[in-house]
């Protein structure tokens, strides 16, 4: 077995929320970086991964558990960890060659050696030439290369990867994987070993020895998965694709809540995240769906092929339409419900009125804020309270985006609306005279 | 590539080409003004005795001389003002809680407030000595700059973007090297407008800087300000043409030859992709840039520095106890809070009790009904510029080949001292017997509406042509073209122009509600006037407790008008 560089036991952490009570983002992770792999970790937005990235880069501090680099605690930022950052976080003032050569110039490299280990690892990233460029003359992939470059310059043991192709069109990024896994089986890289967080499933599938898929609410590892393919892969091969049928699976499994695998989702509480899907796209999805192309039955794979949407998009949306019992999730495939049929056949009206019934069966966070609603004689409640409410597990931002996908979701379904510049929920126009009519009869 | 192996030494080494032997009779004789410059302020002085001044256009040029190196001093001070506040503030939270409101309320106080209660203290510390004198007026001119620059350095430290600070973390960057690296260059393009910007406001108060009257004695140093001091004393009308003609000189040389080289190289710091064509041009910086010799001179002075960071650097890393992080007690911060509250409240009870017993409830009472009407003239004031303003600045914003040219005009024109046109307007009021009360108080607005007006232009011009398309296509007209597109459009522009149009109105209050031409002497009933009054005779009380009013209405408009107008502009009001 090879040795552990990076080593978490019982790692968790929790972020004040806004009334001051703990909100635990990481329970109980355990996690090993050996040398001589390649790890991925995947999850959905808020299963903590990128604070798992931070925790292991030395950048934020543990409130339980232990973390261990080559076995000496970590208490801050180890030399021998590097990495690359999903917005390239290259200085705007320096050139390409004084970006790269930054962190050997905080070691305290003298400038000759500097410029010669910097000019060996541009030329070798493929940027020779571009040494006196400034970073806003560069084009995404060029920056990424770059800060490429800086981060193996220093020669680190780990490399950790947050998100780094991302932000970056899919050719560029696909380019970019070719070149480091290259330089890796190549051994060009003193680098031992390397963490790559990301949402992108293909991605980690062909990068990985090792693929890591996260729960979130609070964040812990759910499932692990061995790729014992050898390397280069190729994408189209039945091995590679069978593993991301399987990662597909795993992500799309339950929901989290106990680590359940079972096909059915589980019902979903009160104050949970929602997936963040909008309706247009969710019409857009059941109507591919319900075509000729899947004829109501379709692999997540070839559905993110067809509406060319990034994991991070197709993934909520199908949890979203799953939700709503529009359609059914089990094993990777994304099958059309009977009522799902009805919402495409259906018009427009027929539609609404589809989406608000299952809205308020299914989300109980629509349901409370319109029962709410209905106990006023006014009719409209501030938002504030239902913040207030997802506050208590969720951070702020997070809940703010509950709240919004709610209420884009009720006023689809005409259920209830918002009024943006007062802050207002209220129920829609038509019922709220009828309330009051129902009111002032006798 | 010539082989200079076998030339003889003089030709090899003799380095130079024409661009530096272009620029160094410039640089040459800079130093020289400089240097005599500097001699001139260090003179044995006694006060009492008379400097000798005079109206001649001839001396102008020497007197232009001496208050641009004043105004250049306290410049170079507000900097290492700014450097040092901004760090400590943004390192150590306990200093923060002192500090920032601390700078709030040093920005409300009225910069003639400053001058009025230092003046006696520099002139003790250098005894016998101008140099005292010239402190009190550079002192002055620094506290014109020294705030908001120091507080722009400090929002700069607190607000650069995360990821690079990670990055700089990871990189296992020191202190020293992110603040060279990180922290100065992100705040650079700030610090540098916020100097530009400070500048142009100290020539509004060049005239009281240096013509010092404080405590019945009237000092005037050697500069433009006691030029025109002297010029409305003596009711030369001609002599004021002259001193307008001579800050126009000063203005553009100093803008030609500091300010436009300065923000041409920092443009290389500007942190969003903004189109480059915006970009300025500087002739000079890139004079400067094609020179052999005083380009190789400064890059050894930045090796000197880069040298530095190799010695400040981070010796351990992340995995030594040394970088274990200790958190900070609880009981210590309760106890330091603590600790400023009592502080707090023991001040306001010495304050009020010296209030009492040297001025009097009555005349507090009074002097708080007086900064009411000077309130009233600068709410109405500002209202009636927007009203003119706005859709000027509108129709020039929208016009992007006029836009350029007029906005460029209008910073000018707020870089203008406009206390010189004060005299003319006594003329005219004496002369059609007006009434001061009322018509006084549109010198308050006069120098400071120029903000409304560029703040406008610039909000109309970033107006997306989608928009303009859309409201176009739409037929949108008349009233409702404006209420529901044009304003909404150049909302956020217009409250930042009309925060800084009524901080300086504020501060014009004191030179505008009291103005004086040979021995007429105008007055209007106002805070103003009261503290100019104050101040000329010298009862110390009575300044510190018009300050302090001014200082308390000044506060009280940017938390309960500005700041909630801003934040609506914030949230939701922009593209």
């Amino acid at each position: 077995m090879h040795k552990a560089i990076i080593e978490l036991s019982g790692v968790g952490k929790s972020f004040k929320s806004a009334d001051g009570s703990a909100r635990s983002v990481l329970e109980g992770v355990d996690f090993r970086l050996a040398e001589g792999e390649i790890v991925s970790l995947l999850g959905q937005s808020g299963s903590g991964k990128s604070t798992l990235l931070r925790i292991m880069a030395g950048l934020i501090t543990v409130d339980a558990g232990d973390v261990r680099y080559r076995e000496q605690p970590l208490y801050g930022p180890a030399r021998g960890v590097s990495m690359v950052f999903q917005s390239f976080a290259l200085f705007p003032w320096l050139t390409v060659q004084g970006n790269v050569e930054l962190g050997l110039e905080a070691r305290g490299v003298a400038p000759a050696e500097r410029a010669k280990r910097a000019e060996a690892a541009i030329r070798l990233i493929g940027l020779a030439g571009f040494e006196g460029a400034l970073p806003r003359e560069l084009s995404g992939g060029m920056r990424q290369r770059v800060g490429i470059a800086r981060a193996l310059v220093v020669e680190p043991e780990v490399l950790l990867m947050d998100e780094a192709f991302s932000a970056l069109d899919v050719l560029t990024g696909e380019r970019l994987r070719e070149d480091i896994l290259e330089l890796w089986t190549s051994k060009e890289m003193p680098t031992k070993a390397i963490l790559v967080v990301s949402h992108n499933i293909e991605e980690a599938v062909l990068m990985a020895d090792r693929v890591l898929i996260f729960a979130s609410d609070p964040g812990r590892v759910r499932f692990q998965l061995a790729v014992q393919l050898p390397r280069p892969r190729n994408p189209e091969s039945a091995e590679v694709r069978q593993l991301i049928d399987e990662v597909y699976a795993l992500m799309t499994a339950g929901s989290g809540r106990a680590g359940r695998v079972a096909g059915e989702p589980a019902a979903l509480q009160l104050a949970d995240r929602l997936p963040e899907a909008d309706v247009a796209r969710m019409d857009g999805l059941l109507e591919l769906l319900a075509g000729d192309a899947f004829r109501g039955r379709a692999d997540l794979p070839k559905l993110a092929e067809e509406t060319e949407l990034a994991d991070h998009e197709l993934l909520p949306l199908a949890q979203a339409v799953s939700l709503l019992g529009l359609a059914r999730l089990a094993a990777g495939d994304l099958h059309l419900t009977p009522l799902g049929e009805r919402y495409v056949e259906g018009d427009h009206t027929l539609r609404q009125e589809l989406f608000g019934q299952q809205l308020l069966a299914h989300v109980p966070l629509a349901a409370h804020i319109r029962h709410s609603l209905e106990q006023e004689e006014s009719g409209e409640l501030p938002e504030e309270p239902f913040l207030q409410l997802l506050s208590e597990s969720l951070d702020a931002a997070e809940a703010e985006r509950v709240l919004r996908t709610a209420i884009e979701w009720g006023r689809h379904g005409e259920v209830f609306e918002y009024n943006y510049t007062t802050g207002l929920i209220h129920l829609p126009e038509g019922e709220a005279i009828e309330e009051e009519d129902d009111a002032a009869a006798p | 590539m010539i082989d200079k192996r076998f030339f003889p030494r003089q030709v090899v080494e003799s380095s130079g080409n024409r661009w530096d032997w272009a620029l160094l009779p410039l640089v040459l004789g800079i130093l020289v003004l400089l240097a005599w410059g500097g001699s001139q302020m260090a003179r044995p002085y006694q006060v009492g005795d008379a400097l000798p001044l005079t109206l001649d256009p001839a001396v102008l040029p020497y007197y232009l001389l001496r208050t641009t190196l004043r105004m250049f001093l306290a410049l170079g001070a507000s900097l290492l003002f700014a450097c040092a506040f901004a760090a400590i503030a943004a390192k150590f939270r306990a200093a923060e809680r002192v500090m920032v409101p601390l700078l709030d309320v040093l920005q409300s106080i009225p910069i003639l407030g400053f001058l009025s209660i230092t003046v006696t203290g520099f002139i003790a510390l250098f005894p016998g000595n101008l140099i005292g004198v010239e402190c009190a007026a550079i002192f002055a001119i620094f506290t014109s700059q020294a705030w908001n620059m120091a507080f722009s350095l400090y929002q700069s430290l607190r607000t650069v973007p995360g990821e690079l600070r990670e990055a700089a973390s990871v990189f296992q960057l020191s202190g020293w090297q992110r603040f060279w690296r990180l922290e100065l260059p992100f705040a650079m393009p700030g610090l540098l407008w916020n100097m530009m910007m400070s500048m142009s406001g100290g020539w509004f108060f060049v005239v009281a800087s240096e013509a010092i009257s404080v405590s019945n004695q009237s000092i005037k140093l050697p500069g433009v300000g006691s030029y025109i001091a002297l010029a409305i004393e003596q009711r030369d009308l001609g002599a004021i043409g002259w001193a307008i003609g001579g800050m126009l000189v000063g203005i553009v040389l100093y803008d030609q030859l500091f300010f436009r080289p300065l923000l041409a190289w920092a443009d290389k710091f500007r942190f969003e992709e903004g189109t480059s064509d915006t970009a300025p041009t500087s002739w000079l910086l890139t004079w400067m840039r094609r020179t052999e010799s005083f380009s190789a001179l400064v890059e050894r002075a930045v090796r000197m520095l880069e040298r530095s960071f190799l010695v400040f650097r981070q010796r351990y890393d992340g995995t030594s106890i040394r970088s274990r992080r200790r958190g900070t007690h609880q009981l210590l911060e309760r106890a330091w809070d603590a600790a400023l509250a009592a502080a707090v409240v023991i001040a306001l009870w010495e304050l009020g009790s010296y209030i009492r017993a040297e001025v009097g409830w009555a005349e507090v009472v009074h002097v708080f009904v007086l900064g009411g009407y000077t309130m009233l003239r600068v709410v109405v004031l500002i209202a009636l510029a927007a009203v003119v303003w706005v859709p000027v600045g509108i129709w020039i914003g929208m016009n992007p080949l006029w836009a350029g040219r007029l906005q460029a005009v209008a910073q000018f024109l707020a870089a203008f001292p406009v206390n010189l046109m004060f005299p003319l307007v006594v003329v005219l009021i004496v002369r059609w017997h007006l009434n001061p009360n009322v018509w006084l108080s549109p010198l308050m607005v006069l120098g400071t509406q120029w903000y409304l007006l560029f703040n406008v232009i610039a909000g109309a011009s970033t107006v997306p042509t989608e928009l303009r398309y859309a409201a176009r296509n739409l037929g949108l007209s008349g009233w409702l073209k404006w209420r529901r597109y044009l304003l909404p459009a150049v909302f956020p522009s217009f409250v930042t122009g009309a925060i800084t149009a009524s901080g300086g109105s504020w501060n014009a209050s004191i030179v505008a509600e009291y103005v004086t031409w040979g021995d007429t002497t105008l007055q209007a009933d106002g805070l103003g006037s009261y503290i100019a009054r104050m101040t000329a005779v010298g009862d110390f009380p009575r300044i510190a407790l018009g300050i302090g009013v001014m200082c308390m209405f000044v506060m009280a408009m940017n938390h309960f008008v500005w700041r909630k107008l801003y934040a609506m502009a914030e949230d939701r009001l922009h593209f």
